[in-house]
């Protein structure tokens, strides 16, 4: 990133699902207790500054900051490797590595869940703000990994929000949802019978729950099992045979049974769209063989989303996502340079001469107001610009010094943040 | 006079584009800006419309060219009131070419000849026509929400949800707006025939004359209340009512027009031209 040996450089090495299958990534992840531990042994190693480690099922990155970055990668790829108690070979192809602008960029796309498995899905940027509070709280991150973690913040939320990355649906209960507000408006007070079991299924009635929905069913052929699942949504427990009764009154069917045959048929619903009034009712069948039978879809004011159709849907979302992704990466690389002006004004030079600038703009301005009132004659004026160069010389004379000092202890950057800081040098 | 006319034109005429802009960008200032155009060119159009009053001390509906104009009018307004209270932008892209297209015909038509003796202004006549254009235009955004609630509904039950499906708004939305359209209309509807009759008892003596005009009146009236009916007592929505929005308006467009042009009868004058 930087040709000046004085700056640190950032670099980022990781593994994610594009680059190593599962059986790679589960043995190099960190567990939330290990993360703490490997952090700070991480931290103490002597070419590394400031460290970040984020572990996630997808993936796992170490964001460091470094003076000697061939030194560092080794001591990251090592520790690794022996934190996790297998040999580099059997990781090192899958390891990325970038550096300088590279690394930033990455963050960026990742935090923006520009880089997710799924494109969009939110929790990554959670997860990140984990690792980074883990760090912080550590204080493996210093200087640069604060600020480089804030503008990744900012990033993400403003791709999320300007673009619509993270809009459509592209989870089966996610859909069904999406699916059930284009029907009825609002899910709130909407009544749910869960025909059968399963996960999916139960996902979908937690999420139509967390929608607001109202009252919740649940049929079961073991009505004890049905019993235990409603207790779980605290709903009701409604025997099969009832099923035809519930289709008066339910809004949305959830049907995911085992049953070789349609367990909702045409006729079934043909005789209740009377009864209801025409009310819409919405059935979303997750079961294979299907539990409702396609016609019911044919009839008035009756929907029938099957799991191919559910699937079809989360394709057609996911592409639209992915064209959403093209604005979020404009967006990135817009941020890659404002992080880059930043970074770049760290280095010592500019900020001496914008401090020296900074001064001798202000005793510019006060010595122009003291001549104006007219009582200095022109001989004393002269002096009086002599000695505000000194002084300016003088006052600056030990901070040069001390900022071009080339064994400067710690951190130079930190001392290079703070005066940009105290003198306002940044605007 | 008319450069008022003109400029609600051009208003109306830039609402419809930002309106058809915002169905395939969709972004909010799009519809804000079409919606204060619209609004805009309300105000213009309104301005003409009293100037003309003023003027000439008739109601304007003296001929096609003024008849459609205020139709034109109620219908803005109508529309304004409508996508202020259920904040169903994408109507616009119905609503406000519809008004575009009745300015248009207007202003194609000649000036024409326009006092009719017969014809005497007084409270009953002014609430007679205000009430029938309104309820018109309220029937007439009915019948674009029918259409609307038809597309939507094919999105949904066909599984292709490329264009329209995140476009329009929910089936529930569509739906009651659209009952809302079609009670407001009858309403008006209602108060419109009424005042009718009783200013025809007034100038011709007697409430109802078996003219052609009342008879159909009579028959969209009959149809709206079918409708309404069918909706309260067997809940009679969606898909169906959508359905039957859209034939009530052509209906209701036969009473309109086809009547004075087809057929003869005491409100020949409405459409001279």
């Amino acid at each position: 990133m930087n040709t000046n040996t004085n700056m640190p450089d950032i670099v980022l090495i990781g593994i994610n699902h594009k680059t190593a299958p599962v059986e790679v990534r589960e043995c190099i992840a960190f567990s939330e207790p290990d993360a703490t531990a490997a952090l700070e042994a991480l931290h103490r190693q002597p070419d590394i500054r400031e460290v970040l480690l984020l572990s996630t099922c997808n993936r796992v990155e170490v964001l460091l900051v470094t003076d000697n970055k061939l030194g560092a990668i080794e001591k990251t790829k090592n520790f690794i490797a022996g934190y996790n108690k297998i040999s580099i070979d059997k990781f090192e192809a899958a390891l990325y590595i970038h550096e300088g602008d590279a690394a930033v960029h990455h963050v960026f796309k990742v935090a923006s869940s520009l880089d997710s498995m799924v494109i969009g899905e939110p929790q990554i940027l959670g997860q990140i703000k984990e690792a980074y509070r883990r760090a912080a709280a550590l204080k493996t991150s210093g200087v640069i990994l604060n600020r480089l973690l804030h503008r990744t913040f900012f990033v993400a939320k403003r791709i999320r929000t300007e673009t619509g990355i993270g809009d459509r649906a592209v989870s089966i209960s996610f859909a069904a949802v999406e699916l059930g507000r284009k029907i009825f408006g609002t899910l709130e007070g909407k009544t749910v019978l869960l025909v059968g079991a399963g996960e999916m299924a139960e996902l979908s009635v937690e999420h139509l729950i967390r929608n607001k929905a109202g009252d919740i069913y649940v049929a079961n052929r073991t009505f004890e099992n049905g019993v235990a699942l409603a207790k779980k949504f605290k709903g009701t427990a409604v025997n099969f045979e009832e099923i035809s009764d519930c289709l008066k009154f339910i809004d949305i069917v959830i049907s995911s049974t085992g049953s070789p045959d349609f367990v909702i048929t045409r006729n079934q619903v043909k005789s209740i769209i009377r009864i209801r009034r025409n009310r819409p009712i919405f059935f979303i069948d997750i079961a294979v063989p299907r539990d409702i039978d396609p016609a019911v879809n044919r009839l008035t004011n009756s929907y029938v989303y099957d799991i191919d159709d559910l699937q079809g849907v989360i394709d057609e979302n996911m592409e639209d996502r992915n064209q959403e992704a093209v604005k979020g990466q404009r967006i990135v690389d817009e941020a890659v340079i404002g992080f880059r002006q930043w970074y770049d004004s760290l280095t010592v030079v500019p900020t001496i001469v914008a401090l020296r600038s900074k001064i001798e703009s202000i005793v510019e301005a006060e010595i122009t107001r003291t001549l104006r009132t007219g009582n200095i004659s022109s001989n004393d004026s002269g002096i009086l610009q002599k000695m505000s160069h000194s002084l300016v010389n003088k006052i600056l004379h030990d901070p040069t010094v001390f900022l071009k000092k080339d064994g400067m202890a710690a951190d130079k950057s930190v001392y290079i943040d703070t005066v940009r800081k105290l003198f306002k040098l940044d605007e | 006079m008319q450069i008022l006319t003109v400029l609600a034109i051009l208003f109306y005429v830039l609402s419809a584009a930002a309106y058809f802009a915002f169905l395939f960008i969709q972004k909010d200032y799009l519809y804000r800006s079409a919606y204060a155009a619209l609004a805009t060119g309300f105000i213009c159009h309104t301005a003409a419309i009293v100037y003309g009053f003023a003027a000439s001390g008739q109601i304007p509906v003296g001929n096609l060219r003024e008849t459609l104009s205020i139709a034109g009018w109620a219908l803005a307004g109508v529309f304004l009131v409508v996508q202020y209270r259920f904040k169903l932008k994408i109507l616009g892209i119905f609503a406000a070419p519809l008004v575009v297209l009745i300015m248009a015909a207007a202003s194609q038509l000649p000036a024409g000849p326009s006092q009719d003796t017969t014809i005497f202004n007084n409270f009953w006549l002014i609430a007679h026509v205000a009430s029938i254009f309104l309820g018109e235009a309220a029937f007439a955004l009915a019948c674009g929400l029918g259409v609307l609630y038809l597309i939507q509904e094919n999105t949904i039950k066909a599984k292709k949800h490329r264009f329209f499906f995140k476009r329009l708004p929910s089936l529930d939305l569509l739906d009651s707006t659209g009952y809302a359209c079609i009670v407001a209309g009858f309403t008006l509807l209602t108060v419109g025939l009424v005042t009718g009759f009783v200013y025809a008892r007034t100038v011709w003596g007697h409430f109802w004359s078996w003219d052609p005009k009342e008879v159909w009146s009579a028959v969209t009236w009959i149809f709206y209340a079918v409708l309404l009916h069918e909706r309260l007592t067997v809940g009679w929505r969606g898909r169906r009512s959508a359905i039957m929005a859209i034939i009530g308006f052509a209906v209701l467009l036969f009473t309109f027009l086809g009547v004075n042009l087809l057929l003869k009868g005491h409100h020949g004058g409405f459409t001279r031209w």
